[in-house]
């Protein structure tokens, strides 16, 4: 397995080490709930050093991603922060991912991990632009998410730059961090305020142990993939394998608002502006169960006897303490207030349409 | 890990308190462990025959799930319902949280289950 800079730490912390996609990664430390609540309530620290870093530069690297993704990056500049899906020319998903504009010509594209090498490739495959560098820089790079309401806060006690300064979905290069330069993105993936600082690889352990030490008084706990996931759940952020997959499109997935058909030519146009004028034949959906049982991924989920879908995301939704979940339904099923049944474990469980996400923060 | 002597153990890492005929049964320690946060158990019927090895109710935790199978044949007497609210009592003392009491119909198959001994170096092999 690969290891991630802040590895020993995470051994030295009790961190239960996985195997996640390739990566030893820490699941929890001591609870997965208790992780949770402390993201909600206060603030967790994540590893998410496995996430892979593209970097594009060329002078003709806007218009190159423009091609490749979804969203419009064409009102960008640097500082700024764009996500969006990038898709196959059958409107299928290669992945989603942040779009980093570091300078006029240079782009940092932020995947996921165990698509890290397919999106190189796929990248490199389909660039025609003269001039343009495609490089994956992902070894170069720490990166630590502090998340949850405290962590403006906690962090501010170690740099001197105004965070308050930086707004959602925007980032500062060269903020010094407890001594250790860092590139601080006000971003994350629990549906909480927070920061992902990235840094040079061989700095991720000073900076994590600093910024455990100012976080101690204000609850700040490490947290590990297991939250990670409960978080992203009940905000009802996409997971790639889950949500979006080469055979799940962003319209699909509910991503309509990062999928824009009227900007120039880009990969899977043409197939997504077919599925958007023929009417979607199937959409992701939140539900809540009605009867007791726990859904879970790859569930199948009937309707009137008959196969309607499939859960994507399922479990205990920790904050609203509720049984919920994400599934993929044909489109006539996806009213708010429909109801079906998933197939748990041999037996046939009510669920209901509801809305998502299942938590907003305040 | 916390293995209490004078209980017996099957492989799926249920454990089993003899009173009488009856068997409490529970799921132990390491398997509370390996499960983590515990958030939702299925419970048998009571007055449902098992056979060893039946799956007997299921325990759900964040991340995973996993069947709980009878270690002994018999009725299934009374079930705990206080896990049905309040599931993260497996996690908190899983020798006291039992999940369902087995009256036993040949209490000669305690015999094939594990004694403390032989289920510590059972755990050891398996992590």
């Amino acid at each position: 397995m690969k290891k991630t800079p802040l590895y020993d730490v995470h051994v030295v912390l009790g961190g239960k080490i996985i195997d996640f996609g390739g990566w030893a990664l820490p699941v929890q430390y001591s609870s997965i709930l208790n992780e949770h609540h402390a993201v909600r309530n206060a603030a967790g620290l994540f590893d998410v050093s496995h996430m892979g870093e593209i970097l594009i530069e060329g002078s003709g690297a806007k218009e190159f991603i423009q091609q490749m993704i979804t969203n419009d990056i064409s009102k960008m500049s640097p500082g700024r922060i764009v996500y969006s899906p990038m898709c196959y020319r059958s409107g299928g998903t290669v992945d989603d991912l942040l779009v980093y504009q570091l300078d006029t010509n240079r782009y940092l594209l932020v995947v996921n991990a165990s698509n890290t090498q397919k999106d190189y490739d796929w990248l490199k495959d389909n660039c025609n632009i003269k001039g343009i560098s495609i490089k994956d820089v992902s070894a170069d790079y720490g990166l630590i998410a502090i998340q949850g309401p405290a962590s403006q806060k906690i962090l501010q006690n170690l740099t001197s730059t105004p965070l308050e300064d930086i707004r959602f979905f925007r980032f500062l290069d060269n903020v010094e961090v407890a001594g250790v330069n860092a590139m601080v993105s006000r971003t994350g993936y629990t549906g909480e305020d927070g920061f992902e600082l990235y840094v040079a690889a061989d700095q991720a352990v000073r900076l994590w142990e600093e910024i455990m030490e100012a976080g101690h008084q204000e609850g700040l706990v490490p947290a590990g993939l297991g939250a990670r996931d409960t978080l992203r759940f009940e905000a009802a952020l996409p997971l790639y394998g889950q949500e979006l997959s080469p055979n799940i499109s962003p319209l699909e997935a509910g991503l309509d608002r990062f999928v824009k058909l009227n900007k120039q030519d880009f990969i899977g146009k043409d197939a997504l502006i077919k599925q958007s004028e023929q009417g979607l034949k199937r959409k992701l959906v939140g539900f809540e169960m009605i009867d007791r049982g726990m859904p879970r991924t790859g569930y199948k989920i009937q309707a009137d006897g008959k196969e309607i879908g499939f859960v994507t995301s399922g479990g205990l939704a920790p904050t609203l303490k509720k049984n919920v979940g994400l599934a993929l339904v044909k489109i006539q099923h996806s009213n708010l207030g429909d109801e079906f049944f998933i197939q748990v474990r041999g037996k046939s469980l009510k669920a209901r349409v509801i809305k998502t996400p299942f938590y907003l923060k305040k | 890990m916390k293995i209490l002597e004078d209980l017996k153990y099957a492989k799926g890492h249920e454990w089993v308190r003899v009173e009488g005929n009856r068997a409490y049964i529970g799921i132990t320690d390491f398997a509370q462990d390996e499960l983590g946060d515990i958030v939702y158990i299925e419970l048998p019927e009571v007055g449902a025959h098992v056979e060893v090895d039946d799956i007997m109710g299921s325990i759900e935790s964040v991340k995973a799930a996993a069947d709980v199978y009878a270690p002994v044949s018999g009725e299934i007497v009374e079930v705990n319902e206080e896990l049905e609210t309040s599931p993260e009592l497996v996690n908190e003392d899983p020798y006291d949280a039992w999940i369902a009491v087995v009256e036993m119909a040949d209490s000669g198959e305690l015999d094939n289950l594990m004694d403390a001994e032989e289920y510590e170096k059972f755990c050891e092999e398996e992590a």
